[in-house]
């Protein structure tokens, strides 16, 4: 029999209901592949085998008698920054030490819905923070990618590691993950998986724990464009309980994975060029652009001038939004609890010893730019800056420009405990430079493995489009897919 | 702008964070570093330019004034450290 595993969640989806093999079966694969690997890989916190059996069971009954939803059976694996009913919820913090919430995230709730199993709970950086996944309290996520000729680990990209890696390293057919500056394309293009944050409002946030209100969007990663298709088509919706969720149709995004380039006006944007790009990245960039005006698309060079000052403003905005809504962790209502003297002695050294360095650093950054006398000077600045970042993009695409092909990372994925990125905080914020903007501009996005480094590694291209227009990524990226034709299967170390 | 240790004790107390007099120097090269970094958007021209504050454009929905949810204190407190009869417990706040 083939390893189940290998599958891809549209291939998994007909087996099911061709009734080659049952949910059980595929669970059980997954779930034997977890026991086996995720010692090395570090990518699950939390597996939930009796739950998972037990929903593939119901799965597996349903699909005899003929019925079952869009992703009746298909195991997943879920970012442990979604509220799970009971089960591990502590955005791999240790400020949230066992906490089990009472309620279901509005996402999962959607692929429950649709009949999907849960496997586990997916390591992550704590509160999504981070860029490598090293950040988590649970210890770095090991990219199941290798250098050519070496044993070194490197990063899986953060702050969905955990989902890239499980799903690169045939843990799980499809994961969920959130993407508040580029968590969730920048670990797809480090692990040779498809990647998309939707367009802000398009999924909700209800019960996702909050980084960065503005910002936060979840989405999924899978193997395929067409798998990352069918976990968007679940996950999203409208959701009376955030108020920041959009009211419009959901549509078969699948359906639009095969529609082709032919007569899409694609922007090339000139500021991505960045100094001192590696010529893999601008290769890559070139190769993508042929392939796209291969396939009958028009490209055009475009400018977005405000694109260098991106990531200087999500580092005032998004520290900001953080400081406060990490407010909440206090010692008090859940988690951990350090004995104080008094009460704000309390506060003081639960916060101090529950949040990670990370976390700490940049509360400390948005407590700054947002107390008396600096308000003005830092917030209000980058709140002004954000306002012509989205100007940028609404002129190109007002001009009748469809997508934006970029490098999705400036480089490939690099070593656990880079020394130049321990030392300054901005090397690794540099990561996101190519994703930032789109956060930034609530637009979606989506990353697409496209080809590989000299050490064969992957390395991605991302896809920007229009508000809601998610169809039209999945279209391109699928072009970007099937041209480079490269298989990124990892070759098996764990 | 830079911030000096007075300053980073004093960012700490307002975040409720405890920084150890040994933390103080790595905190203070850390912020100036990022603040460093972000000082360059001072020199973006922003006159007549509104700030963000919708990334989408929408009016918050409204809804009915009611009670929707609620009347299950015990879930409420389920994941608290210390309770006592559904209430939170905190050290004396009030002499």
């Amino acid at each position: 029999m083939t390893d189940l595993t290998r599958l891809t969640l549209a291939a998994a989806r007909a087996g099911l209901k061709a009734r080659e093999f049952t949910s059980s079966e595929l669970t059980g694969a997954y779930l034997n592949a977890i026991e086996g690997g995720n010692a090395k890989l570090n990518a699950y916190v939390a597996v939930t085998a009796e739950q998972a059996q037990a929903q593939a069971k119901a799965s597996d009954a349903k699909l005899a008698a003929g019925q079952g939803g869009p992703l009746e059976g298909i195991p997943l694996g879920i970012k442990d920054l979604f509220a799970t009913k009971g089960v591990h919820t502590q955005a791999a913090s240790h400020i949230l030490d066992s906490f089990k919430p009472e309620y279901e995230s509005s996402v999962t709730s959607n692929l429950w819905r649709d009949g999907a199993v849960m496997l586990g709970k997916l390591n992550m950086d704590e509160f999504a923070m981070g860029s490598s996944n090293e950040t988590s309290y649970y210890g770095p996520v090991i990219n199941p990618w290798r250098a050519n000729n070496s044993n070194a680990q490197l990063v899986p990209g953060g702050s969905s590691g955990g989902s890239a890696a499980a799903v690169s390293g045939w843990l799980c057919a499809a994961a969920t993950a959130t993407d508040t500056g580029g968590s969730i394309r920048q670990p797809a293009a480090l692990t040779g998986t498809v990647g998309i944050k939707p367009t802000y409002g398009r999924c909700s946030r209800w019960g996702v724990v909050a980084f960065a209100s503005s910002l936060d969007q979840a989405g999924p990663i899978a193997r395929t464009v067409e798998d990352a298709a069918i976990m968007m088509t679940s996950m999203s919706g409208f959701d009376s309980r955030d108020s920041t969720s959009v009211d419009l149709a959901v549509p078969d995004f699948a359906a639009a994975v095969e529609r082709g380039v032919k007569g899409l006006v694609i922007g090339i944007p000139r500021e991505y060029r960045m100094d001192g790009m590696p010529a893999e990245i601008e290769a890559l960039w070139q190769q993508g652009i042929a392939w796209l005006k291969a396939e009958g698309a028009t490209v055009r060079d475009i400018s977005l001038p405000h694109t260098k000052y991106a990531l200087p403003a999500y580092y005032i905005v998004a520290p900001a939004e953080a400081s406060s809504n990490l407010a909440r962790y206090d010692g008090v209502k859940y988690g951990l609890r350090d004995t104080g003297k008094d009460i704000t002695d309390l506060y003081e050294l639960t916060r101090a010893d529950g949040f990670g360095r990370e976390v700490k650093r940049r509360i400390m950054i948005g407590t700054y730019v947002l107390s008396a006398g600096y308000y003005d000077a830092y917030y209000v600045q980058a709140q002004k800056v954000r306002t012509l970042i989205k100007r940028d993009f609404e002129i190109v695409f007002n001009d009748g420009v469809d997508a934006i092909l970029t490098p999705a990372t400036p480089s490939a994925a690099f070593g656990i405990g880079d020394e130049d990125m321990k030392a300054d905080p901005v090397k690794m914020y540099l990561n996101d430079v190519f994703t930032v903007t789109v956060n930034m501009a609530g637009l979606p996005g989506i990353a697409v493995p496209a080809g590989k480094d000299g050490a064969g590694l992957p390395l991605g291209l991302q896809l920007i489009g229009k508000p809601f227009d998610e169809e039209t990524l999945f279209a391109a990226g699928r072009v970007i897919e099937r041209s480079a034709g490269i298989d990124f299967s990892p070759d098996k170390w764990w | 702008m830079s911030v000096d240790a007075a300053t980073v004790k004093r960012i700490g107390r307002l975040a409720r964070i405890r920084i150890e007099e040994g933390e103080v120097e790595t905190y203070r090269n850390e912020l100036n570093t990022i603040l460093g970094f972000v000082e360059q958007l001072g020199e973006v021209d922003v006159s007549g330019v509104e700030p963000m504050t919708s990334v989408m454009p929408m009016t918050l929905r409204r809804r009915e004034d009611k009670v929707t949810d609620g009347g299950y204190p015990d879930k409420i407190v389920a994941n608290a450290p210390l309770t006592e009869d559904n209430f939170f417990m905190v050290p004396k706040v009030v002499e």
